[in-house]
């Protein structure tokens, strides 16, 4: 079950979302994620989905991929629709019970918020699916690259990241393992207050940080052992060039990103209806 | 302490693109005591089977009884299923987290609600069964050399007291006589108490040499279920589905094939040179 | 004199031991003044059992370790000198044991680039020499495959291919085989003897399965911080006893030889391959 995880995974097909530069998509999720708050009509939401939709349908990721996704976010999703359903007060009173009333604004701004959520998530998570993580970290890094000037170690953090991300699947799975095991030896992690449950963990956390350093010490050898010492004088198998693709996906997300404000905060919403 | 498995149907993922069929109509019964070997592929399932063992992993369909009870019925105690078939992981070591290996060997029977004394009443016995000397006892468990680590990791689960060992591979990444050592101590454990071992292992040579019964896995399905012998009899089927008969039995074949008259059922070096022997002795007086 | 691509000289290498608080209560040497020679172009096997101190004596050819006492030259570089650090560390390609604690790439070909890459080669070169690597060892299909989702055998084929992508004069394979299953070890053995007739580098393989060194053109068997045996592989499987007191195995057959002649036959010495043995028997009359 912990191997279901889907988020922050690279999912291989061969698209032109896929073969876009990093970059161009590093900016692209954020002025998207952006623009979901720059508006708050139900026009300006068509767009934003039109763009989404038209986005997932290009990178052939299939959409169920994209929403197993979602899964681990379920929670937080409904915490915040909740807080918002009860909270947010204005218009009509919809429903009104003991303490609990929602008004027309709060449903709103409840559904708005879920759909905003949403799409955050498949956004930013589109990103990754199509981008390796070592062209994602390669983006971060062209893109940081003035930073290197006020003396912070862009390429240092952007190589950190990279094997974080190699290293996510591995130590799941070693939990999963190392969890079975700790089972097999009769260890209830299910029972009891959350205090037992909490020292119940120690039989698991124990090994795989003691997994993890020994890892992380294994790596750290075998890429000094590839002659790795850190950015200086180190060529690119992969060096970030812009095509004329990634020129016309700049465009395109210019584009968009124009309609979503015209259409979604000056066009009438009635212009729609008819 | 018998184990019964009846048409287990276990699948991966169900339902999504990862669906996989890990096993599929596992029949089997292990009676007490025996030393069963399975052997297979990574990926024939023989993890997955052992891990229905213990209760691990719930079959999509079918039974497994321990001592004729059906433990997927309600109200079965899956715990104290979990402490009478004890599994020893591949790399056991990996679990280990205590601050000394006496300790981290209590967490079995600590779980199982047992007194401090009687925890570590069972644990010292469990360090003396594999060999353990208790010099180390009391020393963190990440200071122990590879092979040491290994043993304290198997007497965490023996200090369960199991009458079933169930072992993944136990010796793999262990230099031979660190092999050697361990399967001669688990082989003395079977002797010496009435457990029943059963050990997975992707060595043809190992298994031949201890177990009574080979189980052969393939593709989520038992292939052979026999005397080492019978198995390695059938090794050029062993070798089509990518597994091969210990050396020793192909040397056999190859002197008789050179004319010499000997049996090819030997499976361990012993048998083998007595064939020889033999053979070579009747050889000479017939000339 | 031939140029030698390793060599060492009394080579030493302490360990400090310490107790609970961290202080330091002595050494221990893992390496023990080993004199070592060898040759370019040969396959070489250090035989040893866990904590003979092979492994040690592997990452001094790396200059992962730096000797404590003594010298080692690798392609005639002194490993000691930071100048020549980097030299080293190209010459001579290292291949670790954990498949997954050496691969850096989340794809393939983007980790038989990284060694590349840290060198400096040119992008078009990389290129070329990713594609020239990965086809030598046979894994040119599994370019954009995640090394997550190979097998352990096909892991070790990747790594190899990232080392010779530095395009190094030596490559030490450091007990490559120990955690993989039959197929996999059959498979990474068999890359490495193609590999070292293709690309003609010296090949160092450190292991203790028997049956990975018949091929061999010499061995090495290190106990305790020594080197106690060398010979070719024929002369050092002629002593089965004394392997065994070193914590070694043979092969089957070679037991078995063995075996039969110390139940009295008159068979050589040394046999490694089961031909050998029906031969020797056939000649018996």
């Amino acid at each position: 079950m912990i191997r279901d995880i889907t988020i922050g995974q690279y999912y291989p097909a061969q698209s032109i979302l896929h073969r876009l530069d990093p970059r161009v998509k590093l900016v692209g999720t954020l002025l998207y994620l952006i623009s979901l708050f720059l508006f708050n009509s139900i026009p300006g939401y068509l767009v934003a989905t039109i763009f989404l939709v038209s986005i997932i349908r290009m990178s052939k990721v299939p959409f169920s991929y994209i929403m197993k996704g979602m899964k681990p976010i379920i929670m937080l999703l409904m915490i915040t629709v909740l807080f918002n359903l009860f909270l947010t007060r204005g218009g009509e009173t919809l429903f009104h019970a003991w303490i609990f009333t929602i008004t027309e604004e709060g449903l709103r701004t409840a559904v708005f918020m879920a759909i905003r959520l949403i799409y955050l998530i498949a956004g930013s998570s589109l990103m990754t699916f199509t981008t390796t993580p070592n062209a994602l970290t390669d983006g971060i890094e062209s893109l940081l690259h003035p930073l290197n000037k006020i003396h912070v170690p862009v390429h240092e953090v952007a190589m950190m990241m990279s094997i974080a991300l190699r290293f996510i699947p591995i130590l799941l799975e070693e939990t999963d393992k190392i969890m079975k095991a700790q089972i097999a030896r009769g260890a209830d992690l299910e029972s009891g207050n959350i205090i037992q449950r909490v020292k119940s963990m120690i039989p698991i956390l124990v090994p795989l940080f003691v997994s993890a350093f020994r890892r992380a010490n294994d790596l750290a050898m075998a890429m000094e052992a590839r002659c790795y010492r850190g950015g200086e004088g180190r060529t690119k198998m992969k060096p970030l060039r812009y095509k004329s693709r990634d020129r016309m996906a700049y465009i395109v997300m210019a584009v968009y990103v124009v309609a979503v404000v015209v259409i979604g905060r000056y066009v009438p919403f009635h212009i729609w209806i008819f | 302490m018998s184990i019964k498995l009846e048409h287990v149907n276990y699948i991966y993922s169900p339902g999504t693109a990862y669906e996989k069929k890990a096993l599929s109509d596992i029949c089997l019964e292990i009676p007490h005591g025996e030393f069963v070997g399975i052997i297979g592929h990574t990926g024939s399932g023989k993890s997955t089977l052992t891990q229905h063992l213990n209760g691990l992993i719930r079959a999509t369909s079918g039974t497994v009884f321990y001592n004729g009870e059906n433990i997927y019925a309600e109200g079965y105690d899956m715990r104290k299923l979990r402490s009478q078939v004890g599994l020893v992981f591949q790399y056991p070591e990996h679990q280990l987290f205590e601050v000394d290996v006496l300790t981290d060997v209590c967490f079995g029977p600590k779980n199982q609600g047992l007194t401090p004394e009687e925890c570590e009443k069972r644990a010292t016995e469990a360090l003396r069964l594999v060999g353990l000397k208790e010099k180390y006892w009391k020393s963190s468990p990440f200071e122990l050399s590879g092979g040491q680590k290994r043993r304290a990791a198997i007497a965490g689960v023996l200090a369960m007291r199991p009458g079933v060992l169930v072992l993944d591979e136990p010796t793999a990444g262990l230099d031979p006589k660190g092999r050697d050592e361990i399967l001669d101590q688990i082989a003395y454990l079977h002797r010496q108490s009435d457990m029943t071992v059963i050990l997975v292992s992707h060595s043809m040579e190992d298994i031949a040499k201890y177990a009574d019964r080979i189980i052969v896995m393939n593709k989520g399905r038992i292939l052979y279920n026999d005397t080492p012998k019978q198995v390695f009899s059938h090794y050029q089927e062993l070798e089509k589905i990518g597994l091969a008969a210990p050396q020793v039995t192909y040397i056999m074949h190859d002197i008789r094939e050179a004319g010499f008259d000997v049996g090819v059922t030997a499976t361990t070096v012993e048998e083998a040179a007595d064939e020889i022997m033999e053979a070579v002795k009747k050889r000479r007086g017939s000339v | 004199m031939k140029h030698n691509m390793i060599q060492t000289e009394k080579l030493i290498f302490e360990y400090e031991k310490r107790d609970e608080e961290g202080n330091v209560i002595g050494t221990s040497r893992a390496i023990d003044e080993v004199d070592l020679g060898i040759e370019e172009g040969q396959f070489i096997a250090i035989l040893g059992h866990n904590g003979s101190g092979k492994s040690t004596l592997a990452k001094h050819m790396n200059a992962i370790l730096v000797p404590t006492g003594g010298t080692m030259w690798v392609d005639g570089r002194n490993t000691k000198d930071p100048q020549e650090l980097w030299n080293v560390r190209q010459s001579a390609g290292m291949v670790f044991q954990n498949p997954d604690n050496q691969i850096i790439g989340t794809v393939v070909e983007e980790d038989v680039g990284f060694g590349p890459e840290n060198l400096g080669v040119p992008t078009d070169e990389i290129w070329k020499r990713v594609e020239d690597s990965l086809k030598s060892v046979g894994m040119i299909e599994y370019r954009h495959h995640s090394p997550n989702k190979l097998s352990g055998g096909q892991k070790q084929r990747v790594a190899i291919a990232g080392v010779i992508a530095m395009e190094p004069k030596c490559i030490v394979l450091d007990e490559p085989t120990a955690m993989l299953d039959p197929d996999g070890r059959k498979e990474v053995l068999r890359t490495v003897r193609e590999l070292r007739h293709r690309k003609h580098v010296t090949v160092i393989l450190i292991t203790h399965y028997m049956e990975e060194v018949i091929y061999a053109d010499r061995i090495f068997v290190m106990d305790h911080g020594h080197i106690v045996m060398q010979g070719t592989p024929r002369e050092i499987f002629s002593q089965v006893d004394t392997l065994k007191s070193y914590r070694l195995d043979v092969p089957q057959v070679t037991m078995l030889a063995d075996e039969l002649r110390k139940r009295g036959l008159a068979i050589p010495a040394g046999i490694l391959k089961k031909e050998e043995l029906v031969e020797a028997l056939c000649r018996l009359n």
